[in-house]
């Protein structure tokens, strides 16, 4: 089954400041099972918004969504995905290991109640271990969130994502507020993880090289309004490979080319749009 | 334990402080009496400059003196001292009668605001609208609904009658810092941990247990400290509008009137209300300390 269909989908903002801004029209996407898939383009272009209709946190004005045959909000409700975004949104009243088990503690929808039964304790305080180990946080689990880096918190919110077993993660920018280095890390922890849970990805950055590491597939769309202007595959082997090669993939002249042909297509796809002649 | 004592080190640095304000108060009253004369600066027909006499301002080791006297020339009189510390009691106790009462509904008034936003619009200009009423003409008013007031065998009292005027003032602070606590999580951050929880696909009110309430706390404390203030204040105040026996207010008063004859038993109950200032910060202070997990991290 496929993770997500987005089929149509259009949003357009009304009442308060930006009424009537098109933050998206037409646009079309289909995640499959497993699949990483980046969304790119410049600020404005709607990548976080079309995320955020996945997610259902925001409604379509048009169009329709599916996450694993099912509506975005039954999906939601289901807690059927993990999601973190740019800012870790730690609660700093809890340690590092309850944080990580929030998910688990709170129930999901109504229709779920009772029947599925929430983890109980010492099965959320196996899964958020075995979470820590993941992310390479075990000695942290005691810490408070403010004793930690951000690329440690975010790290956390990672883990928080993945606490109940998604098949789908949703990322908003999750290393966007990082130093390069930390997130090169992060971008290697993170093909490992998809290694690991062979969870579908949806991944929004504004990072060419990122997303060309990080993806399968990348989505490449431009603003005013906000639409898709290019997929392009990118065959650079499975994520095991890719964690397994490290600095060599992205070294790859293979990697590179890739580089530059979603990098030519942010371009057209901005020219079009602006239509400025140059 | 290595903690513990950084956290005594700490501690002595602000005792210092604050017996140095103490001693320097004692300084600047007793200055001022010995400097300035003893009708005061008068310009024209203003004073300008209190009078100075052991009327107006008494030496304070007069006040101390006389504290440790009996309260009245009857043989079997107790000390003044104990009948201030009986009456700082008595206020203490009614005070905080009115601060949890005041806190209790500063909470569900915040809790209904934060949770019907009509509400919120509906209510506040009221809440803001209740402390101008001044309190010298709500005082009576509360006292004769009380007295009407009868369920079954419970009888009104006319503390409870001040315990009210104490809790109509300190619910204020506490229904709008509460209010501002527990909707601050819409812009912590871009508003990512209500995304989140949404994302669980769980309901308001989980989201205001697990999220709105505690992220309120680090707001909350300054209003439960300014509720305390309030608080003490509103039960003297109500004490001496309602002429309520065995509290500090009605103590005040009976002994101003007498103040020409023995100037310095007035100052007994004035530095009993201290007493209870402090006490009842002290114990905000221990709420403080019990919710301190929440308190990380604040960002403001």
């Amino acid at each position: 089954m496929t993770a997500v269909v987005v089929s149509g989908a259009g949003r357009v903002f009304d009442g308060g400041s930006d009424a009537g801004t098109v933050a998206l029209t037409d646009v079309d996407l289909t995640v499959g099972e497993g699949e990483l898939v980046s969304l790119i383009g410049p600020s404005g272009c709607g990548k976080s918004t079309l995320l955020r209709l996945i997610a259902d946190l925001d409604a379509p004005t048009s169009g329709s969504v599916a996450v694993f045959g099912k509506t975005a909000e039954r999906a939601r409700k289901d807690q059927d995905y993990g999601i973190a975004f740019q800012q870790a949104g730690l609660l700093p009243w809890r340690s590092v290991r309850a944080n990580v088990e929030l998910p688990m503690q709170l129930r999901g929808g109504a229709g779920q109640r009772g029947k599925s039964g929430q983890p109980n304790k010492a099965e959320r305080a196996a899964r958020s271990a075995e979470l820590l180990a993941l992310v390479g946080l075990t000695d942290f689990a005691d810490h408070r969130p403010h004793q930690l880096s951000g690329g440690m918190q975010q790290r956390v919110a990672i883990a928080r994502a993945l606490a109940r077993s998604p098949r789908l993660l949703l990322m908003d920018e999750p290393f966007g507020a990082l130093d390069e280095m930390t997130r090169e890390r992060l971008q290697d922890e993170l093909l490992r993880i998809r290694a690991t849970t062979g969870a579908a990805v949806v991944f929004v950055t504004h990072s060419i090289a990122e997303a060309v590491y990080l993806s399968d597939c990348v989505v490449v769309m431009s603003p005013r309004p906000g639409r898709v202007v290019a997929t392009l595959d990118v065959p650079l082997g499975t994520p095991a490979d890719r964690a397994a090669r490290g600095i060599g993939l992205r070294e790859d002249p293979a990697y590179f080319e890739r580089v530059s042909a979603v990098r030519e297509a942010l371009h057209s796809g901005d020219a079009a749009s602006d239509r400025v002649p140059t | 334990m290595s903690r513990q004592w950084q956290g005594s080190g700490k501690r002595l640095g602000p005792a210092l402080a604050g017996a140095a304000g103490v001693l320097a108060l004692v300084a600047a009253w007793e200055a001022y009496k010995a400097l300035v004369p003893d009708d005061g600066w008068v310009l024209g027909e203003v004073r300008v400059l209190p009078r100075t006499t052991d009327v107006a301002m008494p030496h304070l080791w007069d006040m101390a003196a006389r504290a440790a006297e009996p309260l009245t020339s009857a043989p079997d009189s107790p000390p003044l001292w104990l009948v201030t510390l009986q009456g700082a009691g008595f206020t203490l106790g009614v005070s905080a009668v009115g601060w949890v009462a005041g806190v209790v509904f500063g909470l569900l008034v915040a809790v209904l605001m934060a949770r019907f936003v009509p509400a919120r619009a509906g209510l506040l200009p009221w809440v803001v609208l209740s402390q101008t009423v001044p309190l010298i003409a709500i005082a009576p008013l509360v006292k004769r609904w009380g007295a009407q007031l009868e369920v079954g065998t419970f009888d009104w009292q006319d503390w409870m009658s001040v315990a009210v005027i104490a809790s109509y003032l300190a619910f204020f602070p506490v229904s709008v810092g509460a209010l501002r606590g527990f909707t601050s999580p819409d812009a912590d951050a871009d508003g990512v941990r209500l995304d989140l929880f949404r994302a669980y696909g769980v309901g308001w009110w989980t989201t205001f247990w697990r999220l709105r309430a505690p992220s309120s706390v680090p707001y909350l404390l300054p209003a439960l400290r300014l509720a305390a203030a309030n608080a003490v204040v509103g039960t003297v105040v109500a004490e001496v509008s309602t002429g309520l026996r065995g509290g500090l207010g009605r103590m005040i008063v009976e002994f101003g009137a007498s103040a020409s004859a023995d100037p310095a038993k007035q100052w007994s109950p004035i530095a009993g209300a201290v007493l209870v200032g402090l006490a009842a910060t002290g114990l905000v202070a221990l709420v403080a300390l019990g919710l301190r997990r929440y308190r990380v991290g604040e960002a403001a």
